[in-house]
């Protein structure tokens, strides 16, 4: 059975987790919300403190975490507040409350790292099945909402006029952010999962003229980097999360001078 | 007609009423106690100093204001077609004029094709939004809120940003869509003197309804004339003048049938309003 090479698991873990990852990431840039998955993600380290003190699956308690979080983040915006310090604040306080908790669980001896900047080539076939479980539900969910998310991006009042609500849409996003990050914990860790999310939207966005194609490519450009990352990370006995991100980055580079050398042409 | 629902105050042909809608923000109230419908094949004009509520009472009417008093009543299933002052578009994402047509409902290439033509900005379909003129970008978001055949039109100050012969063509088209669909139209506008010829009936805001009427009544009322000054004078004159002249040439076909048509059935609501 090929899903035996933890190679091999890793691999499928990486490009499940892009694959979600990716069209989801076009609306995080597309209405600006990088920090907002920022606070979530960070969020998740107190999810998996608390999983650990209890005993639950650690996917589960990041999660529901991650859930309050973004839920809490989406009911403060629009209400006036400034956002971005407001974000900031709640970001890495549910980072710092998250790491002290963890540090209290003397119990069980838990490599922190592992699940700040991930730890793919530990992906057991569980894992993975939850992980594509829940990569499979954030595509469904964003294909399904698609055009209605689209219309609240562009205008809630535009959206309202057509019979869209752009709460409720709002709610389909943070639901779908909530189950990326959980995924995305084993792969690239907390504190590089907003990099899955923007880095291959913002690669392909000189490339693309629709918001479809856009996604359909940056999907395809997370993918490539989960790839090439893992074999870098092998290649150069380089931390996988980390290098997958390296990689991601790399071709953003690229993106930009290939697409500036196309402008001054 | 769509069925009627709600509190049974609306009458047969109105497409949206507001009911004494009080809106505040933060303390400061926006709108007070005002009241307004719209019935089919009627085109209705907000006009008000900056700061008076234009664009909270639409967004009221919308849905994207809670007010703190009073409601809005639509009759289910209405369509409402809407043009936004401005629609921004992050620079990150990217938009053809065609797929912009297809949001949130998927429109054929050749519907998209014809209500670009018909908007009079043939051919721009494969175009990014962001390339487009303040005027084509106007037309396309016109297009889109047409290719629905709504039952009320919402125009939120449509032509900010085109010059006067392009104000005056894009009135000229809501007019014809009127004609066409017998659709309803509400719009908040600056351009006073088009307001006046193109409206049938004005409303004066200044978060409460100052005034309200023909485009006649409202021009004479005084607190209209202080909202907008003797400023305005020129302009309304200019407006009597024109429209005096179109009325003696075109009496007989246009006002004699199609407007005389539209108005018999709400003059007496106007009547009311102007005693």
């Amino acid at each position: 059975m090929i899903l035996d090479d933890f190679m091999t698991r890793a691999a499928f873990a990486g490009i499940g987790t892009a694959l979600a990852a990716a069209p989801l990431g076009c609306f995080v840039v597309w209405r600006r919300m990088a920090y907002f998955g920022d606070a979530t993600a960070h969020a998740a380290i107190l999810g998996v403190a608390l999983s650990l003190a209890f005993s639950l699956p650690v996917f589960a308690g990041a999660l529901v975490v991650a859930l309050v979080m973004a839920t809490a983040v989406s009911l403060i915006s629009g209400r006036g507040y400034a956002m971005d310090t407001l974000l900031g604040v709640m970001a890495h306080s549910a980072l710092a409350v998250g790491l002290v908790g963890v540090s209290f669980l003397d119990t069980v001896r838990i490599d922190i790292m592992a699940y700040l900047f991930g730890d793919i080539l530990s992906v057991s076939r569980m894992d993975l099945g939850v992980i594509w479980g829940g990569a499979l539900l954030v595509l469904g969910l964003i294909g399904w909402r698609w055009s209605a998310l689209l219309t609240a991006t562009l205008n809630p009042d535009l959206a309202r006029a057509a019979g869209v609500d752009p709460r409720r849409e709002q709610l389909v996003l943070t639901l779908a952010l909530a189950l990326v990050v959980a995924v995305a914990i084993k792969v690239v860790g907390v504190l590089l999962i907003t990099a899955l999310l923007i880095i291959p939207a913002a690669t392909v966005r000189p490339f693309a003229t629709t918001p479809e194609r856009m996604g359909i490519l940056a999907a395809l450009v997370g993918m490539a980097s989960a790839f090439g990352g893992l074999r870098a990370s092998y290649s150069f006995d380089a931390p996988t999360g980390p290098t997958i991100v390296c990689v991601a980055a790399l071709l953003f580079v690229l993106s930009t001078v290939v697409s500036g050398m196309r402008r001054a042409a | 007609m769509p069925e009627l629902r709600g509190r049974g105050l609306i009458v047969a042909a109105t497409l949206v009423h507001a009911h004494d809608l009080t809106v505040e923000y933060g303390g400061t109230p926006v709108l007070d106690r005002v009241s307004l419908s719209v019935a089919r094949g009627e085109i209705v004009t907000i006009v008000g100093p900056n700061g008076s509520g234009k664009s909270t009472l639409l967004r009221a009417i919308l849905g994207g204001v809670t007010p703190g008093r009073g409601w809005v009543e639509k009759p289910r299933g209405l369509k409402i077609g809407y043009v936004p002052q401005r629609l921004v578009l992050d620079p990150t994402l990217p938009m053809t004029v065609e797929r912009f047509l297809s949001l949130p409902r998927r429109v054929s290439k050749s519907r998209a094709h014809d209500a670009l033509e018909r908007a009079g900005v043939p051919g721009i379909g494969g175009r990014q939004m962001s390339v487009l003129s303040g005027g084509q970008f106007q037309r396309a978001l016109l297009a889109r809120a047409l290719l629905d055949t709504p039952d009320l039109l919402i125009l939120d100050e449509a032509t900010a940003g085109l010059d006067q012969p392009g104000a005056a063509a894009f009135y000229r088209r809501i007019e014809e869509v009127r004609a066409e669909t017998g659709c309803g139209v509400l719009m908040i506008s600056h351009d006073l003197h088009v307001v006046m010829s193109a409206s049938d009936r004005v409303v004066c805001l200044n978060g409460h309804v100052c005034c309200e009427g023909t485009p006649e009544v409202v021009a004479a009322a005084p607190d209209y004339r202080r909202l907008f000054g003797e400023g305005t004078r020129g302009a309304l004159a200019l407006y009597r003048h024109t429209h005096d002249h179109s009325h003696a040439h075109d009496h007989d076909h246009a006002h004699g049938h199609d407007h005389g048509h539209a108005h018999t059935h709400h003059e007496p609501a106007d009547r009311d309003a102007a005693e």
